[in-house]
């Protein structure tokens, strides 16, 4: 019980730590401290935190290596996007459309998971990176080359071009190849992309502490152990994978509707690497780590917007350093020691 | 729990002519775990073969012999880590064939690991729970939301797992890390972990393995205490003799991947086939000797009479097991 209660606190530290954020961000938006640039990151910084939260779900504690992250974003985002613009007419309550277009990009992203998942997740070994990263180029290909439009009639899709969509008069083209989705409603707020990580954090945190959490980090712990306690390895590895896949779509769906135009060339490898970046750099398997890190990261190329031609060259140093400072047990001790003589003083003063 | 206590039984000792009874003991009352001539080969190696063996519900079995004789593989067959590449298991009358490790254990056997596997960074209590996990009845969602049934299961759960922790006294490490704990707890607490499945045959693979003497003792209390309690068969691989000898009605012996010898503790000591095998003969001379299993068995049922000398042999030969052996790194 006492464990439980120390998960718990734990949990209500990052809900807290959420919450707090938003308010000193909104504070610091609408009193113009922020300039617009940094503005306008405040909805993408959300859904780059719920990215990698959810890569956390799978690499932190399911133990698997995920390098496609990205591309179950692509899905939700064009997903989510498609189904707001399809949705225009019928739901014209911005923020109810907003939650059902990213319902429906959890929902798309989550049977790319299951397609993936089932084949892959069957198998020993590390084939799930190899498969994630294939299935990142193959979306962005696929997207490259799909139009979808809508007319009164419905949807449309096609794979070859524009024209061969058949639309009526008036038809509007909502995916463009690779032009991408184009005049989108951007109806993402600042507001919904915090709610979206509360919720992310209380299925991820609640799951972890449950009996198929304990599966999940069993088999991450000691697979064949967990076979001979009468744990199924692969339904407890798809249920990870596939969560996890659904709040990245979630996320992307929120994140296409905050732009006008989104481009598959968005959701691609490096894409993929950048928020395994911030898993490892926030520490595997940790949470707030995640959440901070996401936002640092995020945020920092912007910040560093005044060394100009630099500013990459400072980025790769800041990573290389954090790295260093998370990482390096030797580091971590040598900060812990300084902390310590730097107190030390003040207690003796006390004394 | 006390529905499921059974009177310990009386050994009887009836002769069937049956090649896989050890002992052969409560006859007709049907085999908890029946193995029929198992057998597996890795690449060129013939690990185990034609293994017999019989198990009565709540017995205690030994299965020795000496380093890299096929113990482990046998228990590894019988959990379906490795399938067999020749013969059959039934499991309470249930062909495993097909199985997998994680249905067999459903299917009512459970193990322990020589190279000890818990989950290392979970709580003692978590390692049990996912021991529970398959008597734990809600799912994800249930889970993710909290639903009572979630705080109803786990307090369950949490108290069972208390509950099975006292066996060995470990209630009070419940928080603790798995990996943080002793060596020997962490043993005990993987034979926690294994009760906790429910299981019909427990298999204990070198419980006492790298515990001192005071240790051992109190371990084989224990394990006849959950023999006992659980009604449940126990088959252990074991090479401390005086455990071995003391808690097990039958005894299984193998060198060379092949049965050697089966009888009671006092036919297995004074055997001079297990006397042998266990003083290291060279490997020709040993194939040459051991002939198939069925004449090793004949040579233990006729060779009954207990003399100090073989007695003498055989604490020799437990004496030398010690020095050559290796350290378990592999499962
Ligand atoms: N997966 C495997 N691949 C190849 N050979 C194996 C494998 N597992 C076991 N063996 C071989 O099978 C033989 C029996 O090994 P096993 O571990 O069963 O011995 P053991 O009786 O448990 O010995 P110990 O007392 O040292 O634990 C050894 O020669 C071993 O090298
Ligand atoms: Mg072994």
């Amino acid at each position: 019980m006492k464990k439980l209660s120390k998960n718990t606190l734990n949990g209500f530290i990052n809900y807290a730590l959420v919450v707090v954020l938003f308010i000193v961000f909104q504070i610091l938006a609408s009193a113009k401290v922020l300039n617009n640039s940094m503005t306008g990151l405040l909805i993408p910084i959300c859904c780059y935190v719920v990215m990698a939260l959810s890569l956390n779900l799978v690499v932190g504690f399911s133990g698997e290596l995920s390098l496609g992250h990205a591309g179950f974003m692509s899905v939700g985002a064009f997903g989510g996007v498609v189904m707001s613009t399809y949705l225009s007419n019928a739901i014209t309550i911005a923020p109810l459309r907003l939650v059902v277009a990213v319902m429906f990009g959890a929902l798309f992203a989550a049977a790319a998971g299951v397609l993936i998942g089932v084949p892959v997740l069957r198998l020993r070994g590390d084939y799930l990176a190899i498969v994630t990263l294939a299935f990142g180029e193959i979306i962005k290909n696929i997207m490259n080359c799909m139009y979808i439009g809508r007319d009164s009639k419905g949807l449309h899709f096609s794979l070859t071009d524009e024209a061969s969509l058949n639309m009526e008069a008036g038809g509007v083209t909502i995916v463009n190849g690779p032009m991408g989705a184009l005049k989108i409603a951007k109806i993402s707020t600042f507001a919904s992309g915090i709610v979206l990580i509360l919720i992310t954090l209380f299925i991820i945190q609640n799951l972890v502490n449950s009996r198929a959490g304990r599966a999940i980090a069993g088999i991450r712990d000691n697979r064949i152990a967990a076979e001979a306690c009468g744990v199924p390895i692969t339904k407890y590895k798809l249920m990870a994978f596939v969560t996890s896949a659904a709040m990245a779509g979630a996320a992307g769906a929120l994140y296409g509707l905050n732009y006008s135009t989104i481009v598959p060339k968005k959701f691609d490898f490096n894409t993929s690497i950048l928020i395994l970046v911030f898993v490892v750099l926030g520490g595997i398997g940790n949470l707030r780590g995640s959440i901070i890190a996401a936002i640092v990261l995020t945020a920092l190329p912007e910040a560093l917007r005044q060394f100009q031609d630099y500013r990459m060259l400072v980025y790769a140093i800041v990573l290389i350093l954090v790295m260093i400072l998370t990482n390096n047990e030797k580091a971590a001790s040598f900060i812990s020691g300084m902390v310590k003589k730097i107190k030390a003083p003040k207690k003796e003063a006390k004394a | 729990m006390s529905e499921n206590i059974k009177k310990r039984e009386e050994v009887k000792l009836v002769s069937v002519p049956s090649p896989y009874l050890v002992p052969e003991r409560n006859a007709g009352k049907g085999l908890v775990l029946e193995a029929n001539h198992l057998g597996i080969d890795f690449g060129g190696l013939t690990a185990v073969d034609d293994f017999n063996l019989g198990i009565s519900p709540n017995e205690i079995t030994g299965l020795i012999g000496p380093n890299g004789a096929g113990k482990t593989t046998v228990f590894n067959l019988l959990t379906k880590v490795y399938q067999q590449s020749r013969g059959t298991i039934f499991l309470d009358g249930k062909d495993t064939m097909g199985m997998s490790a994680t249905q067999v254990n459903k299917a009512g056997i459970a193990r322990t690991f020589q190279n000890i596997r818990l989950f290392d960074k979970l709580t003692v209590e978590d390692n049990v729970k996912i021991g529970l996990h398959n008597s734990i009845n809600y799912g994800m969602w249930q889970g993710v939301f909290r639903l009572p049934i979630y705080w109803k299961e786990e307090k369950k759960a949490h108290d069972r797992v208390l509950e099975l922790l006292s066996i060995f006294d470990m209630a009070d490490m419940a928080d603790m890390p798995a990996g943080s704990l002793p060596y020997g707890a962490q043993r005990r607490l993987e034979i926690v972990r294994a009760l906790a499945t429910e299981p019909k045959v427990l298999l204990l693979d070198e419980p006492a393995a790298g515990m001192n003497p005071s240790e051992t003792a109190e371990l084989m209390e224990n394990i006849g205490k959950i023999r006992d309690e659980f009604g449940i068969a126990i088959l252990l691989i074991e090479h401390d003799m005086n455990l071995v000898m003391g808690i097990c009605e039958g005894i299984v012996v193998l060198n060379f991947g092949k049965i050697i010898a089966k009888g009671t503790p006092s036919e297995i000591q004074n055997n001079p086939v297990v006397v042998e095998a266990y003083l290291g003969k060279s490997h020709d001379e040993e194939t040459a000797d051991q002939g198939d299993d069925t004449e090793a068995g004949k040579t233990v049922d006729t060779d009954k009479g207990g003399s100090s000398r073989n007695a003498d042999a055989g604490k020799k030969a437990d004496a030398g097991k010690g020095k050559n052996r290796k350290k378990g790194g592999r499962r």
